[in-house]
């Protein structure tokens, strides 16, 4: 009994292998590679003939003139997109308080004229460590800094992260959220054409 | 919660529900053998394996039999499995050229896929290649999912025949499930994937230059990033259907290659519950009345959606001690709020507490955002989901054959109470029965709350702990509770790459696994031997609001009586030093 049922388990799980292990796989990339060859590939963003970056990945920025993306834990370098991951500190770790304190005084010391809340999304990191997004409100606050930083006029600016507002699915599904690196390309392009006042 | 949470989770189970009656249909004629619309293109395929293999359709099996088919079978895609990692360094498709895996962390991976379990000690883009990934891993997501549900159509077999002295072949169901229901499914979902942005190619990965400055933590310049791809969609589309969960990278669902949008989580999040939920239908058509599989999602149901409004609720509350620096937690349309900690933007608070909920209810495991991050009550939910036994929906088969167990004892108890005979569905309820019952149910606390006081014991178990105070406790307790379950998620901080925890860890699954798929066997073969009886005054009926609310009472206050003081160790008091 146990040598029959040894020959079929190999039979079966050799047909498998080749069935699920290799078919499956190379026909669905077959097709999407026909179907979706953008997104199969990564999504990556073409600008003048170079690749940018990938519409799906986070890129950090923090110099002053950007908009900043989240916090990321990833290592050695945040947004290290070989090596995902989050920092896997509890709520009452006194090493996450710490942090997301010290992103708040950041925030705050690029532009002293901010006193809102900062919105919690941009002082804390995300599961992926890659994280392209940030909320519309993280992105709001941070107009002031680059419009004085850049001398465009902040209603631009506004204008701009509406402009690259997602809404939810259907007005509930997922979060209202902006891209940063799609919006960076295109303060960048803004400043090159003279969006100055 | 907020409204948009509460019209989300709405939606989203008015679509679970939609789909129970057709896939479940679908489902019970598969397994009955009758004639789909598929078989015109996949019943040449299954011929051509049961020719090859010597099954005949119409094999019958003793439980005893089907037990041993099953185990040779996972048995093999151990060995397979351990092999390919071992040796990877030396084999074809390896862009990363990553080198074999060390002996430890090969056995535990080994033993997690073949166990449906998929606890990752590793990080998929930095330690497995696209060969391993393919034919090792994505392999046994198949197949160990067919084996959970070919155990459990050899156990409603079991409650559905009466004198009978066989259940079915083991090997017949299990390529009827690959081939008719997880291959097709995956095929649909993988490619609706990929035209939201999951990856799917053979290249290894692209690097790019930042736009931005970037430094190191050594303070070293950094100018670009290179970006791992893979054949990720295909990979990702049967993690999810089969309850696996393990993923292509290192951060699961969290990485936006594997979930860039809220319809990609949409459609994962659907494909974790689909077939669990589904399968109740099947059981009810396979026993001849459907109201028996309503009763049962519905007690699963009853469980469920309450376990999400507590998770929604803690998450969407936030961490009170960030407010001191100036940080708005306060929800809006222009804002998450909560405690975005782990979680990614584009989902949110409520389809990150959906998902960490349903991914624990069922045994899935995959995740979206860092469960070690959640708050204390966000975290104890994700505990409480796979303590109970992962019945609430739980693994693909193995979740309702566990909930099916549940039901008997439940018939039991209340026999008692009444003084009658305990009967289900014609079956007598005798000695034998409820030794089997009570080894399901006993064993996996006796692992998990065994394997948990061993890790806070040892030094090899603390040290790998990476939070302070409760949370430490709560890290190794969801460790064991995981793999005690073949859940598979974890408090990834822990440092689980341990030789302790590879060892300790895999021998949890190994017999979280096939310890309960044994007894649960004779279970459905001693049931099947019975005689039956006709259905009397006395008999208590399955199928009613007063027996569904029975079973619920049952499973919690098992669950609560087996946990609750390990609990209080760990997210309960952290949670009141909040």
């Amino acid at each position: 009994m146990v040598a029959k049922h040894t020959r079929t388990g190999l039979v079966v799980l050799v047909m498998f292998t080749v069935i699920t292990g290799v078919i499956y796989p190379v026909m669905v990339t077959a097709v999407a590679q026909l179907t979706f060859s953008h997104e199969a590939n990564g999504s990556i963003i073409i600008r003048d003939g170079t690749a940018v970056g990938s519409a799906l990945i986070g890129q950090p920025f923090d110099s002053p003139g950007y908009f900043w993306s989240r916090p990321s834990a990833t290592a050695p370098f945040p947004y290290n997109a070989a090596a995902s991951g989050g920092s896997n500190l509890s709520s009452m770790n006194p090493a996450l308080v710490e942090r997301v304190h010290h992103a708040v005084a950041r925030i705050r010391s690029a532009d002293t004229t901010m006193h809102q809340p900062v919105p919690v999304d941009l002082v804390t990191a995300s599961g992926s460590g890659l994280d392209p997004h940030i909320s519309p409100d993280a992105a709001r606050v941070q107009v002031p800094r680059i419009a004085r930083e850049h001398g465009i006029s902040s209603g631009l600016l506004y204008a701009l992260v509406d402009h690259h507002t997602e809404r939810p699915l259907f007005g509930f599904f997922g979060a209202p959220r902006v891209n940063v690196l799609l919006l960076n390309l295109d303060l960048d392009g803004l400043r090159q054409t003279g969006g100055t006042r | 919660m907020t409204i948009a949470g509460a019209v989300q989770l709405t939606a989203f189970l008015l679509v679970l529900l939609a789909t129970v009656r057709p896939l479940g249909r679908y489902m019970a004629r598969v397994y009955g053998g009758e004639r789909t619309f598929l078989h015109p293109l996949i019943g040449p395929i299954e011929r051509l394996m049961h020719r090859f293999a010597g099954i005949r359709p119409d094999d019958e099996f003793g439980w005893k039999e089907n037990a041993i088919a099953m185990l040779i079978f996972n048995a093999l895609g151990f060995i397979v499995v351990y092999v390919l990692q071992r040796t990877q360094g030396m084999l074809p498709f390896d862009p990363g050229r990553f080198p074999g895996v060390p002996p430890d962390l090969a056995f535990n991976t080994a033993v997690s896929f073949v166990s449906n379990t998929n606890w990752q000690a590793y990080g998929g883009e930095t330690t497995m290649s696209h060969l391993t990934q393919m034919l090792g891993l994505t392999v046994q997501n198949f197949v160990s999912a067919a084996t959970g549900m070919a155990v459990l159509v050899l156990f409603i077999r079991g409650i559905a025949r009466h004198s009978a002295h066989t259940l079915g072949s083991f090997w017949v169901d299990l390529i009827r499930s690959v081939l008719y229901i997880l291959l097709p499914l995956s095929v649909i979902l993988s490619l609706g994937l990929v035209s939201q942005g999951v990856v799917q190619t053979f290249d290894g990965t692209r690097t790019i230059p930042f736009l931005d400055r970037v430094v190191d933590a050594g303070g070293a310049d950094v100018p670009s990033q290179a970006i791992a791809v893979g054949p990720v969609a295909s990979q990702i589309a049967i993690k999810q259907l089969g309850t696996n969960g393990g993923g292509f990278f290192n951060t699961n669902a969290a990485h936006p290659f594997e979930n860039p949008t809220p319809v990609s989580n949409s459609l994962e999040l659907l494909a974790i519950l689909l077939i669990p939920a589904a399968l109740c239908y099947t059981f009810g058509v396979m026993v001849g009345d459907t109201r028996e599989g309503w009763a049962i999602l519905a007690a699963m149901l009853v469980i469920f959606i309450p376990f999400v409004v507590l998770t929604a609720g803690a998450e969407q509350a936030g961490v009170p001690s960030y407010t001191g620096g100036g940080v708005g937690m306060q929800a809006s349309p222009g804002q998450p709020g909560g405690n975005m900690e782990g979680k990614e933007v584009r989902f949110g608070i409520m389809q990150s507490a959906l998902w960490a909920t349903a991914t624990t209810a069922a045994s899935n495991g995959s995740v979206n955002a860092m469960h070690d991050s959640f708050t204390p009550m966000g975290g104890f939910v994700t505990l409480v989901m796979m303590q109970l036994g992962e019945v609430v929906f739980g693994g693909v088969g193995s979740g309702l054959y566990g909930m099916l167990v549940f039901v008997i004892v439940a018939v039991f108890v209340a026999g008692l109470l009444v003084g009658r005979t305990p009967e289900y569905l014609g079956h007598k309820i005798e000695p034998y029965d409820m030794k089997m019952a009570s080894l399901l149910i006993l064993i996996m606390p006796l692992l998990v709350l065994g394997g948990t006081a061993l890790g806070v014991a040892l030094e090899a178990g603390r040290s790998s702990i990476t939070n302070p105070g409760p949370h430490g406790f709560s890290q190794v307790l969801y460790a064991f509770t995981s793999t005690g379950n073949n859940n598979g998620s974890a408090f990834a901080g822990l440092a689980a790459n341990t030789p302790f925890y590879n060892v300790a860890g895999g021998i949890a699954m190994l017999v979280s696994r096939y310890w309960l798929a044994i007894p649960a066997l004779a279970l459905a073969g001693s049931l099947a031997a019975k005689k039956r009886i006709p259905a009397s005054e006395g008999t208590l009926p399955t199928h009613t609001a007063l027996f569904v609310s029975w079973l619920v009472a049952i499973v919690l206050i098992v669950g609560a009586l087996n946990f609750i003081p390990a609990l209080a160790l760990g997210p309960l008091v952290e949670h009141l030093l909040l």
